[in-house]
């Protein structure tokens, strides 16, 4: 079994103190920190999506293995961003003014992190022109919207639609997630995508990322 | 009557199970000793970090009635109404297991511990569920004392079942919970976010069923009302309560 797959292995069962280990030994054998996330790292994260998408793993266990990804993931950064190694793409994040709630936007973020997406989060409570001028002045691809008040709803269509006033539409993708959001919300507000749990956004998002590229 | 309760916190610890499900895990499942360790370990950190409180009031149908109006915004027609008219008592509350416990979950969230986080939301969320339960068993005690087999007490909260959640208001501008700590936004979002409103009606446990066929209904995703309804002609419960957000 090689060094990438024991990183993959390891990250499954949520070692993060063997992942970090590991990819430091993988660094000293002098392997690509690009080839370390992508084979060893997201590799692992796959198969543990793959996992929680078929229920034959649980929140926890995908929790678990996102830590450890983080402890990989900690060693690498510096060195990829050395290397102008680019990340799965740049995704805004936050809870939308007047909504407290951030648990599943937590998990969103940790998820797409562990997808290989670098996440800028902006926490919740946030203003509508805080996502557009954030996701315009970091290069950000997608913007991620969580809500879980039916009063909080409507800010999600001031963001859709200050993307649009500021001439980004296309640019940047919006996708709509949280308790009372449906797939017929986010269509009637002019949202490009709905997730309905953090796994599925996560898809989504890596399809709007990759239309974007 | 108007009441504060406080309970120690080891009285409000919930359900195993019920934790493990509002962690998408079901029932029978065998689980793996990490989560189990993971899973006591929420339930103890909750131990030691709630503050479970609530306040109560009695409320006549009349006013209630406006308290229920709210804002206007309700569905056309709703359960409620037809579960309030044949109540025989009716009392509004507030419940909350305090915000030492989100302190604690955002907290984990900072460390990089998402596991032990998330596991401690569920544990909190069905802590909070399990107030209005308990709530539910002590009040009002009179109805209960009056016709201990046939009466039935269960709750309603704004954001649910077609009760809009803007008539969050009205029920805080009557009950006064800023007296347990418990505040409200201007998106009708409570703070303590861990915390639980709306009326407690009591009452001959048909009233209390209805078909979850409503328009409202296709928006709501846990449906509680499923769960408590098959108890109503077996024992007095309140069941599983809603959390003040509409349509989770």
């Amino acid at each position: 079994m090689s060094i990438l797959s024991d990183i993959a292995a390891g990250l499954q069962k949520g070692e993060d103190d063997r992942v970090a280990e590991l990819v430091r030994q993988a660094l000293d054998e002098n392997r690509e920190a690009v080839t370390i996330l992508n084979e060893g790292l997201i590799a692992g994260m796959r198969v543990v999506g793959e996992q929680f998408r078929v229920r034959e793993i649980f929140l926890p266990d995908v929790l678990l293995a996102a830590r450890a990804m983080y402890a990989g993931l900690g060693l690498l950064k510096p060195l990829l961003a050395r290397d102008g190694i680019p990340t799965a793409g740049k995704v805004v994040i936050g809870s939308v003014q007047g909504d407290l709630h951030d648990i599943g936007k937590n998990l969103v973020g940790i998820m797409l992190a562990g997808a290989g997406f670098e996440v800028i989060d902006l926490g919740n409570d946030v203003a509508p022109h805080r996502f557009v001028d954030e996701a315009r002045d970091r290069g950000a691809s997608v913007i991620g919207l969580s809500a879980l008040l039916t009063t909080t709803m409507p800010v999600m269509k001031d963001v859709v639609d200050l993307v649009r006033s500021q001439g980004l539409h296309g640019k940047v993708r919006v996708i709509v997630g949280g308790a009372p959001v449906s797939d017929a919300w986010a269509r009637q507000i002019g949202a490009d995508a709905y997730g309905y749990d953090a796994a599925s956004a996560v898809e989504r998002i890596r399809t709007l990322a990759g239309a974007q590229a | 009557m108007k009441e504060r309760v406080d309970w120690p916190p080891v009285e409000t610890v919930p359900d195993r199970a019920e934790v493990l499900r509002l962690q998408g895990i079901p029932g029978g499942v065998a689980l793996p000793r990490r989560i189990v360790q993971i899973l006591d370990e929420a339930m103890a950190v909750y131990t030691e970090a709630a503050e479970p409180r609530a306040l109560v009031q009695d409320i006549s149908c009349e006013a209630f009635a406006a308290v229920y109006r709210g804002e206007g915004r309700n569905a056309p027609v709703t359960p409620i109404e037809g579960v309030v008219d044949r109540a025989k008592t009716l009392m509004l509350f507030v419940a909350t297991v305090g915000g030492c416990v989100t302190e604690r979950i955002r907290d984990l969230f900072a460390r990089n511990e998402p596991a032990h986080a998330a596991m401690l939301d569920s544990v909190a969320s069905a802590a909070t569920d399990r107030l209005a339960l308990l709530l539910g068993h002590r009040y009002p005690a009179a109805a209960r004392d009056a016709a201990p087999n046939d009466v039935r007490t269960l709750g309603y909260s704004p954001g649910y079942c077609g009760w809009h959640v803007s008539g969050q208001r009205a029920l805080f501008e009557t009950l006064g919970p800023e007296a347990i700590g418990v505040t409200l936004n201007a998106s009708f979002l409570m703070d303590p976010l861990k915390s639980v409103s709306g009326v407690l009606v009591a009452g001959p446990g048909e009233i209390h069923r209805f078909k979850p066929s409503w328009a409202f209904c296709a928006d709501c995703r846990d449906k509680p009302c499923l769960g408590r309804m098959p108890s109503l002609p077996i024992a007095s419960t309140a069941g599983a309560m809603s959390r003040g957000v509409e349509g989770a």
